[in-house]
């Protein structure tokens, strides 16, 4: 369950609303009000219109270490 | 290591220094599992209805040998709605002028007799909604009609819907009412082992559940059944990792969970968010399709809320009578038989018009092989 | 409140009953909207049938539009009744010449909003040179409609050399898309769920006949053209694998979508794949004439993101697969039932 959709935040209007990326020069407004601290140019997972999380920049080490894990080797 | 462009995962996050070829790292994936597991079957359990639909998408299954028994679990939340409650709302809208406003995948799920959809095809006022947020701009906009939120969802979806009540509540709106038939996913997944109808080797954990309750609830589970969970993204290329990833936790037999969707899953979870479902939201026993009524696997509405329960303000008149049925839904969602095991099957249950949940939501078992793995 | 209902303008004009009776009103309506608008000798006989004189193969096609919202970014159930029926004959091979245009309106739609859509009609049938040579307007009581209904049938002229029909597909001949997919469907889709976006998020309504008659002009290897529309590229390609007994592969990677659908729809639960277009058609193509059908396509503004995105792997049974983009194979099949937004 749960469609979540990272998308890049370009403008913070309150507390509750900000708007985020589509695509190149498309945005969408989305609901801010379940993040404790989120700033422009930060990426977050959205779902049904609402910012469950704040991406950390974390997936390619993550899938990294994965492979690191995984020996696989050349 | 490689040294060649890593791209999507999360295709606006780009690594400038890390760089995988990642399609050769699946096909070594592979084969090495090709190598080192078929001396045995492996039943993971894939607990998401989304992980469920992308594995189906993405053929996933086709790429691993046939030991790799990849199952899905009870996920996905409208699969998991009893008939009782569909047959309860559509009661409802005929006995009451109440407007009923959904999520799309509650819309064709066929209670005993009818489905919403077909409420709408009689003239009943059926509303889809994205974000529910909207049900507050109608109920504002409508002050003389009486409009039924239907809360569905896991955790996932719940601190969205809370903070609509309690949007709602400051608001003091009158005429807007809410029927809770959320469930939690920890549980059902205790459920599902308790039950000791399929022997989990592992289970692949829901990357947005966790988003919201963190890797912690799984720990819980993960040591009580001795069984390695791993929390995944929706990636295909990193489901295939995390199976991987998985069948190598098994082979060295040990358990835990292993959080590998760190970007968006935090080890104590969405506090903010948990806290916000608290204020609306308490523990109580639900209803399951295919599992039966589990104590303290869903929520309903605590006392400072209500007053929004739809039963209290629209009692029913007349009491809902269970049907048998060949759907064997319930077993497929604890894993028990595949789809194509269900005498329905293809046959007289179809997407176009399915006899049970699991043939309706895409992210359902039985319409997942059906689309794409016919 | 402050406002004084007497001699103000508080009440909006709009369309009744009496519009659609035949009488005064109707003949009203007529003459100062429809034939000021779109004014021919045909039409401005006011006959009861257009009538004209024409020799040739014609292509007839009708359609209906049904559309909410009515009006929308991109354009409005108007021009979209207009483009709709000249893509149909496009697709065909057909230079469209004539279109009737019928028009069942709901009591009580503002007659500002009526003549928005028919400002729209005129505005579309001019650019592309089309004659609306009749027409009728009915008008029903309040709920019995949905704004407004349009029904338009066309006629067109087809040259010998743009008939592709006898043309016979081939183990080989390549999937061709004429441009981003999925736009039109998966932007009202967001309209009808109030998501607010920005401009460039709209409807991709276009005339497609602008690139297909010159390109059927130009090559003898296109073989069969459909425009995508309702049920999206997955939907047509299912019906012409089972018309013509061929096994279709479509590839992922290849599919050209815009990053507002592809994002818009992954929030949606949506594959942009069953989402209607109503500015692209799919071509079937002979491999032979691939690069330099790509190229005169790419030269046009309508076309410019012209792409192959699969071929045709056998004429054995009708299937259509989608090779994923991780290497894997499954099945594509068309849509079942509805487009329905989720959140699971």
């Amino acid at each position: 369950m749960c469609l979540g959709v990272p998308l890049k935040i370009i403008n913070i209007i309150d507390n509750e609303k900000a708007i985020a990326q589509l695509g190149e020069k498309t945005t969408l407004e989305i609901n801010i009000s379940l993040l404790d601290s989120v700033k422009e140019g930060d990426y977050v997972i959205v779902h049904a219109g609402f910012a469950i999380s704040v991406l950390e920049n974390e997936d390619a080490t993550e899938i990294i270490n994965i492979i690191k894990e995984s020996n696989i080797t050349q | 290591m490689f040294k060649l462009e890593i791209n999507l995962l999360n295709k606006n996050l780009l690594s400038q220094k890390n760089t995988v070829n990642v399609k050769e790292a699946i096909s070594k994936i592979i084969k090495d599992i090709e190598k080192l597991f078929t001396d045995r079957n492996y039943v993971i359990m894939e607990f998401c209805g989304t992980h469920t639909h992308e594995i189906a998408k993405y053929g996933i299954r086709s790429l691993f040998p046939k030991t790799i028994d990849l199952r899905s679990g009870p996920g996905c939340p409208v699969c998991v709605t009893a008939e009782e409650d569909i047959d309860y709302i559509i009661n409802l809208a005929m006995e009451n002028n109440l407007s009923i406003i959904t999520f799309g995948d509650l819309v064709n799920v066929p209670g005993s007799k009818a489905s919403l959809s077909y409420l709408k095809s009689i003239g009943k006022d059926i509303i889809v909604v994205y974000n529910p947020l909207e049900s507050i701009k109608l109920a504002l906009n409508n002050p003389n009609k009486n409009y039924l939120l239907i809360g569905i969802g896991f955790e996932t979806t719940v601190p969205l819907l809370a903070y609509t009540l309690i949007k709602a509540k400051n608001l003091k709106l009158k005429n807007l009412f809410y029927l809770s038939l959320h469930k939690l996913t920890p549980p059902a997944l205790d459920a599902v082992l308790d039950g000791k109808e399929v022997n989990l080797d592992g289970v692949i954990g829901p990357g947005h559940v966790s988003t919201i309750i963190g890797a912690k609830p799984w720990e819980i589970s993960a040591n009580k059944y001795k069984i390695p969970i791993v929390i995944s993204s929706f990636e295909p290329e990193e489901i295939i990792f995390n199976v991987y990833f998985l069948l190598k936790k098994i082979k060295n037999k040990e358990y835990g969970v292993w959080n590998n969707y760190k970007r968006s899953v935090r080890y104590e979870g969405n506090l903010k968010a948990i806290d916000i479902v608290n204020k609306v939201f308490k523990l109580s026993a639900a209803n399951w399709r295919g599992l039966g009524i589990i104590e303290n696997s869903g929520l309903e509405l605590n006392e400072d809320y209500i007053e929004f329960d739809v039963r209290k303000r629209f009692p029913l008149t007349k009491p809902i009578k269970v049907k048998k049925t060949a759907c064997r839904c319930g077993e497929v969602l604890r894993g028990v038989v595949k789809p194509y095991e269900c005498p329905l099957f293809a046959k007289a249950c179809t997407p176009s018009s399915p006899k049970g949940p699991c043939m309706v939501s895409s992210e359902g078992s039985c319409a997942a092989y059906y689309l794409y793995e016919n | 409140m402050e406002t004084n209902i007497i001699g103000s303008n508080i009440m909006e004009p709009v369309i009744s009953l009496a519009y659609g009776s035949g009488g005064d009103l109707t003949r009203k309506l007529i003459e100062e909207e429809f034939v000021k608008n779109f004014s021919n000798p045909i039409l401005d006989e006011l006959l009861d049938s257009g009538i004209v004189e024409f020799s040739g193969k014609l292509a007839f096609t009708t359609d209906s539009y049904v559309i909410t919202p009515i009006f929308f970014k991109g354009g409005d159930i108007g021009s979209l009744s207009v483009y709709g029926t000249l893509n149909d004959l496009a697709v065909v091979g057909a230079e469209p010449l004539f279109i009737s245009l019928s028009l069942i309106i709901e009591e009580g739609l503002a007659v500002k909003d009526l003549k928005r859509i028919i400002n729209s009609i005129s505005k579309v049938a001019k650019e592309e040179k089309v004659k609306i040579i009749t027409g009728d307007t009915k008008v029903v009581d309040k709920n019995k409609g949905d704004k407004i209904f349009i029904n338009t049938s066309g006629i067109g002229i087809i040259k010998p050399n743009r008939d592709w029909r006898k043309r016979e597909i081939n183990e080989g001949d390549l999937i061709l898309a004429s441009g981003d997919l999925g736009e039109h469907g998966i932007y009202i889709m967001l309209e009808r769920l109030n998501i607010k976006t920005a401009e460039d998020v709209k409807s991709d309504m276009a005339y497609l006949g602008s690139f297909i008659l010159p390109l059927l002009d130009n090559f003898d290897g296109v073989k069969f053209i459909r425009d995508a529309t309702r049920g999206g590229v997955a939907t047509i390609l299912n019906e012409v694998a089972s018309k013509y007994n061929i096994e279709i592969e479509v590839y992922e990677e290849e599919l050209p979508y815009k990053d507002w659908v592809k994002n818009a729809s992954e929030i949606l639960g949506i594959d942009p794949i069953y989402a209607a277009n109503e500015g692209k058609a799919v071509i079937i193509i002979d491999k032979s004439q691939a690069d330099e059908i790509l190229d005169f396509l790419k030269k046009h503004p309508l076309s410019c993101n012209s792409k192959i995105i699969g071929k045709v792997i056998s004429k054995n049974k009708p299937k259509v697969y989608l090779k994923t983009r991780i290497g894997s194979r499954r099945i594509l099949e068309s849509l079942k039932g509805d487009i329905l937004p989720r959140i699971c």
